[in-house]
């Protein structure tokens, strides 16, 4: 089970800050985990905005970048400063 | 030193634990920033503020060792709270100890805009008018900005 966590209004859009998930057999990316669970969650596109970046076990990625049901996959608006 | 913490912390009490770490050193300048009563939107009934703990503690630590490189400090500190804060709550507090005054101040000010920019945090803020999340404003940018500028 992949370990997903979203931050900023991510959060208040998937209505939690995290979930697991099994990866479905056919998403072996980042680019296509975020058109999949946009699509599953109806999001209307916000998981696809560029300035959303995606990390992987904590440190963000260039995309696409493979992804395993073993990874903590988080996804991080712009981030506000403190 | 850095400290993500989600209970309150006393910057007074912060300060005074600061300057016995920094014993010998000539000059020691600190900064603590408090939530603000008002916002664009109103008047401010609470702001919560979120970290990605590994994430955020890495992205400072980072911050903390380029100002060590970039001037000469005795010790420095930074605490960062997260979760749920009133208005007039720290949320912040940085010190900066050094020989002479000049490389602390600019120590100090070059981590607050790190945190005020970069760090890795989320800030919803609650309003009369209701909650939104906060998005950085072009000055902060501006205000990083400056420390690429001088050079070194």
């Amino acid at each position: 089970m992949a370990r997903l966590l979203f931050f900023g209004r991510l959060m208040d859009a998937f209505g939690t800050s995290n979930e697991t998930l099994a990866l479905p057999a056919n998403i072996a990316d980042t680019s296509a985990l975020r058109s999949w669970l946009d699509n599953d969650r109806q999001l209307g596109g916000i998981l696809l905005e560029k300035t959303v970046r995606v990390a992987i076990n904590d440190t963000i990625v260039s995309e696409p970048w493979p992804i395993a049901d073993s990874d903590e996959i988080a996804f991080l608006p712009p981030v506000g400063g403190g | 030193m850095i400290t993500l913490t989600d209970s309150p912390f006393d910057a007074a009490e912060a300060l005074r634990d600061f300057e016995k770490r920094a014993i010998g050193a000539g000059a020691i300048v600190s900064f603590s920033g408090l939530v603000r009563g008002t916002s664009k939107l109103g008047k401010v009934k609470m702001l919560h503020l979120q970290a990605y703990a590994p994430m955020t503690q890495r992205g400072i630590a980072k911050a903390a060792a380029d100002a060590n490189a970039r001037w000469s400090l005795d010790a420095l500190t930074v605490i960062h709270r997260t979760g749920d804060l009133a208005p007039g709550e720290p949320i912040v507090f940085v010190a900066t100890a050094s020989a002479h005054r000049r490389a602390a101040f600019e120590a100090a000010d070059f981590l607050m805009d790190y945190l005020k920019t970069e760090a890795v945090f989320w800030k919803k803020e609650t309003t009369d008018s209701g909650a939104h999340w906060v998005e950085p404003r072009p000055e902060d940018y501006a205000d990083r900005d400056r420390w690429s500028k001088t050079g070194t």
